[in-house]
C-alpha cells in the first residue's frame, strides 16, 4: 500500500467491492446514505409494530392483549426506537445522500467514519431490544419500562433492562456524536469553490445547526446514563437524596438533551421543506436570510428553555417564569419560518405532487403541534396537562409531521434522483392521503381523550374513554398499513418506471440536478464552481 | 473555497468499522452480563477488547500509510483538524456536565433539601455544608487540595510547557527538541497517573472518601475518574506519536496527529484546572 502513488488513487477509487462485502466496507455517502435510511424505515416498522400492540390492547377498556409490565416496555422501546432508531438515522441518510451533492463534494468530509457512523446503529439496536426479547422468552427481567424518559429513581430500581438501554444510548450517542462531526467537517470544508456560507442551500444550513446541537447535547446525555449506571451497581448516590443527590437532576439531564432534541428533528425537516416547497411553487424561497437567522436563533433557544419539560417536578417560581417565556419566545423565529415558508407559494405556479402534499401536511399539521406546544408551555396550564394524553397529541403532532411526512417529501422529492426513475404518482398521493388520514384520526381524539382526563402510559381506563380510544387505534393501524404502500411504492420505483430527467422536476434548482438521473456513483470528484 | 487542490482522497472501502462496532458491542453486552451477575460476560468483554485493540492498530496504521504514501494533502490535512476539533468539543460537552451536576448540587439541591421544615423532611438536622455525603451518607474526609493535588496541577501545567517546547521543536526542524520535549511530557503524565493512583489509594483506606460517600464522593470519583481517563489515553497518543517522532513521520508544516494529541493534551490540561479549583480547592 505504501507504494501506491498519487496518479493510480483515482483508479482504485472506481473498483469498490461488490456484493454483500460492498454494504459492509463501503465509504460512498450514497451507499451509506441507503443503509441509513433503509435502517430507519426498518426501525419505524419495529418501533411502530410495538406501538400497534399497546393501540389493540387500548383498543377497549380492560386488560386483553399484554401484561402491564409487558406495556410498560413497549411503550419505553417504541419511544427510544422512534426516536433514535427511526428519526434521528432517517434524517441522517437524507443528509448523506444529499449534502455533498447539494454542496458540490465529492463525498462526505471523513468517508471511513461515515461508515462507522452507520455500523454502530445496527449493534446499537440489537443492544436494546435484546432484554425485550430475552423477557419474553422468559429470560431476565425484560426490557427497559420506565417510559423513554428514564427518570430517576425509577430507572435506578429497575430490572437489567436499563443496564442494555444505558449502553444502547452510549451506542447511538457515539453514531450521533461522529456523523454530526462528519456534517460539520463536510459543510464547512468540502463546498464548491465560490459557495459561501449564505449562498449555501438551507438545506446544508439545517444540517449543521442539528449536528451542531446533537454534539452539545449527547455527550451530557452520556453523562447522566453513565451516572445512572454507577447509582445502579456501584453505589452511588447521584439521584438518591439520602447521600445528597437529587432525582430531579435526572430530568434536568434528560432534558437538557431531550428538549434540543426535539429540535435535532425539526430542523433537519426545515431544510427540506423550502426545497420542496420551491420546487413545486416554481419560485425561489421565500426570505433565505430570514430562514438562515431563524434557525439559528431555534438552535440557540432550543438550549435554553429544556425544564419546561418539569413544570409539575418541583422548582422555584422564578424558573418556572423564565422557562415559560424563553419556550414561548421559540414560537417567534420558528413562526418566522412558517411565514417564509407560506409567502413562497405566494404568486406561485404550485402544483400539488406527492412531495408538495406531503410538504403541506407537515406544515398544517405541524402548525397545530406547535400551537398546542404553547398551551403546554404555560406554566399554570402545564399543571393541568401535564401526564395527559392531551400531551401525547401535542408531542405526536409536533413529531410525526415533521420526522415522517416532512422526510416523505424529501424522499419522495429525491426518489427520481436516488433511483432514476418517476415513482407511481397515484399510489404516492394515495400514500399521502393514508397517512393524513391515519394521522389525525390517530392523534386527534387524543387531544380529547387528555382533555377529559385520560392519563397516559396506563394500560386500561375508564369507560367513557372507550369510544376515542378505538378510533384513535383504528387510526394508528390505518397509518401503519399505509407505510406498507410506501414499501411498494419504492420497490416499484427502483425497479422501473418512467425515466427521470437530470432535472425530474421542472422548477427543481440547485447542484443536485445538474448530474444525471440516478445519480452517478461518484459525483463531482471535479467541484462545480458557484458563482 | 480557497483550496486549489482538483482530487479529494475518498478511501474506497474501510474493513475496521464494522468489526470496530462488534468490539464495542460485545465490550459492553459482557460488561452488563458481568454486573447482573453472570461470569460468562467476562469472556465476551476480552473479546471485544481484542477486536477494539486490534482494529485500532488497524485502522490507525491504515490512516498512517495512506498519509506516508502521499494521499493526503492540505484539503484532506483541514478536514481532520476540523474533526479533532469538533471531537474535542464533544469531550468539553462531556466534562461540562460533571461540572454542571457538581454545581447543581453545591448551588441548589443541597441547600434545598437542608431548608426544608424540620417537621416535614425526613432528614431534620442536615445542614447544607460542602462537601456533603447527604443526610444518611457515610462520615468521610475531603481530599486536601494542597497536597498530591497542587502537586499534579504543577506536573500537568509543566507537561503543557513541554509539550509546546517539543511543537517548537518540530517548526524549528530540531529533531532532539521533539523527541525530548516529548519524553518529558510522557514521563510528567505517568507521574501525574501514579500519584492519582496513590490519591485514590488513600481516598479509599485513610479518609473514607468511596464512591459511597455521598454525593462528594461521586462527583469526585466521576470528575477526577474521568479525567484520568483521558490522561490514560493523551499518554498513549503521545507514545504514539513519540514513536512516529522517533522515526521522522513530522515535518514544520506537515503533523496533523502531533497537533492533534497536543491539542487534547492541552483540552486535558485545562479540565484538570477546573477541577483543581472547583473540587479540591473552593
Amino acid at each position: 500500500m505504501s507504494t501506491t502513488t498519487a496518479a493510480d488513487t483515482h483508479a482504485e477509487h472506481h473498483d469498490h467491492p461488490a456484493g454483500f462485502s460492498r454494504w459492509l466496507l463501503t465509504t460512498n455517502h450514497k451507499d451509506i446514505g441507503n443503509m441509513y435510511l433503509i435502517f430507519a424505515f426498518v426501525m419505524l416498522m419495529v418501533g411502530g409494530a410495538m406501538i400497534l400492540t399497546v393501540r389493540a390492547e387500548l383498543f377497549t377498556p380492560g386488560l386483553q392483549i399484554v401484561k402491564p409490565e409487558l406495556f410498560n416496555q413497549l411503550i419505553t422501546l417504541h419511544g427510544l426506537i422512534m426516536v433514535f432508531g427511526a428519526a434521528m438515522p432517517a434524517a441522517t441518510g437524507l443528509a448523506n445522500w444529499m449534502l455533498p451533492m447539494v454542496i458540490g463534494a465529492p463525498d462526505m468530509a471523513l468517508p471511513r467514519l461515515n461508515n462507522w457512523s452507520f455500523w454502530i446503529l445496527p449493534p446499537a439496536a440489537v443492544m436494546l431490544v435484546t432484554p425485550f426479547v430475552l423477557g419474553l422468552a422468559g429470560i431476565g427481567t425484560g426490557g427497559a419500562d420506565t417510559g423513554w424518559t428514564m427518570y430517576a429513581p425509577l430507572s435506578v430500581q429497575t430490572g437489567w433492562g436499563m443496564d442494555f438501554t444505558i449502553f444502547a444510548v452510549h451506542m447511538l450517542g457515539m453514531s450521533s456524536i461522529l456523523a454530526s462531526i462528519n456534517v460539520i467537517v463536510t459543510i464547512l470544508n468540502m463546498r464548491a469553490p465560490g459557495m459561501t456560507m449564505f449562498k449555501m442551500p438551507l438545506f446544508a444550513w439545517a444540517f449543521l445547526l442539528t449536528a451542531f446541537l446533537l454534539i452539545f447535547i449527547m455527550p451530557v446525555l452520556a453523562g447522566g446514563v453513565t451516572m445512572l449506571l454507577m447509582d445502579r451497581h456501584f453505589e452511588t448516590n447521584f439521584f438518591n437524596a439520602a447521600g445528597g443527590g437529587d432525582p430531579v437532576l435526572w430530568q434536568h439531564i434528560f432534558w437538557f438533551m431531550g428538549h434540543p432534541e426535539v429540535y435535532v428533528l425539526l430542523l433537519p425537516i426545515a431544510g427540506v421543506i423550502p426545497h420542496v416547497i420551491s420546487a413545486f411553487a416554481r419560485k425561489p424561497s421565500f426570505g433565505y436570510t430570514a430562514q438562515v437567522w431563524s434557525m439559528i436563533a431555534i438552535a440557540a433557544l432550543s438550549i435554553v428553555v429544556w425544564a419546561h419539560h418539569m413544570f409539575t417536578s418541583g422548582m422555584s417560581t422564578g424558573a418556572q417564569l423564565y422557562f415559560m417565556y424563553s419556550t414561548m419566545l421559540i414560537s417567534l423565529p420558528l413562526a418566522v419560518l412558517f411565514y417564509c415558508w407560506i409567502a413562497t407559494f405566494w404568486r406561485g405556479s404550485i402544483s400539488l405532487e406527492t412531495p408538495m402534499l406531503f410538504a403541506l401536511g407537515f406544515i398544517v399539521f405541524f402548525g397545530w403541534g406547535g400551537l398546542t406546544g404553547l398551551v403546554l408551555a404555560d406554566a399554570a396550564a402545564d399543571a393541568q396537562y401535564h401526564n395527559a394524553y392531551f400531551l401525547v397529541a401535542h408531542f405526536h403532532y409536533a413529531l410525526y409531521p415533521t420526522t415522517v411526512m416532512g422526510a416523505m417529501a424529501g424522499v419522495y422529492y429525491w426518489l427520481p434522483k436516488w433511483t432514476g426513475h418517476m415513482y407511481d404518482e397515484r399510489l404516492g398521493k394515495l400514500h399521502f392521503i393514508l397517512v393524513a388520514i391515519g394521522m389525525n384520526l390517530t392523534f386527534l381524539p387524543q387531544f380529547l381523550l387528555g382533555l377529559a382526563g385520560m392519563p397516559r402510559r396506563i394500560p386500561d381506563y375508564a369507560l367513557q374513554f372507550a369510544d376515542l380510544n378505538m378510533a384513535s387505534s383504528i387510526g394508528a393501524f390505518i397509518l401503519g398499513i399505509s407505510h406498507l404502500l410506501f414499501i411498494y411504492v419504492v420497490i416499484k420505483c427502483v425497479r422501473g418506471g418512467q425515466k427521470a430527467e437530470a432535472r425530474a422536476w421542472e422548477g427543481a434548482d440547485g447542484l443536485e440536478w445538474t448530474v444525471p438521473s440516478p445519480a452517478p456513483y461518484h459525483t463531482f470528484e471535479t467541484q462545480p464552481v458557484v458563482k | 473555497m480557497a483550496h486549489a487542490q482538483q482530487h479529494y482522497y475518498v478511501p474506497h472501502a474501510s474493513r475496521y468499522s464494522v468489526l470496530l462496532s462488534v468490539g464495542i458491542f460485545l465490550l459492553a453486552f459482557g460488561f452488563i452480563l458481568k454486573l447482573n451477575s453472570i461470569s460468562a460476560g467476562l469472556f465476551s468483554m476480552l473479546g471485544g477488547v481484542a477486536a477494539i485493540v486490534f482494529v485500532l492498530f488497524g485502522w490507525f496504521g491504515a490512516v498512517i500509510g495512506e498519509n506516508a504514501s502521499g494521499k493526503y494533502q492540505i484539503w484532506e490535512d483541514r478536514s481532520f483538524r476540523l474533526g479533532m476539533i469538533w471531537f474535542i468539543f464533544s469531550e468539553v460537552m462531556f466534562f461540562a456536565a460533571f461540572f454542571g451536576v457538581l454545581f447543581y448540587y453545591r448551588v441548589i439541591s443541597v441547600p434545598e433539601l437542608a431548608s426544608f421544615d424540620p417537621q416535614f423532611t425526613p432528614y431534620p438536622g442536615f445542614t447544607a455544608d460542602w462537601p456533603s455525603s447527604g443526610p444518611k451518607g457515610p462520615a468521610f474526609q475531603p481530599m486536601a487540595a494542597w497536597g498530591i493535588p497542587a502537586i499534579n496541577t504543577l506536573i500537568l501545567l509543566t507537561s503543557g510547557a513541554t509539550l509546546t517546547w517539543a511543537h517548537w521543536g518540530l517548526f524549528a526542524n530540531k529533531q532532539k527538541q521533539l523527541v525530548l520535549g516529548l519524553a518529558l511530557t510522557i514521563a510528567l503524565g505517568l507521574i501525574f497517573l501514579f500519584l492519582q493512583a496513590h490519591e485514590y489509594q488513600e481516598a479509599y483506606t485513610k479518609l473514607g472518601l468511596t464512591l459511597k460517600a455521598g454525593v462528594y464522593g461521586g462527583t469526585f470519583f466521576i470528575l477526577t475518574g474521568f479525567h484520568g481517563l483521558h490522561v490514560t489515553l493523551g499518554t498513549i497518543m503521545l507514545i504514539v506519536v513519540f514513536l512516529r517522532s522517533m522515526k521522522g513521520h513530522f515535518s514544520a508544516d506537515r503533523h496533523f496527529a502531533f497537533s492533534a494529541v497536543a491539542w487534547y493534551w492541552h483540552f486535558v490540561d485545562v479540565v484538570w484546572l477546573l477541577l483543581f479549583v472547583f473540587v479540591y480547592w473552593l
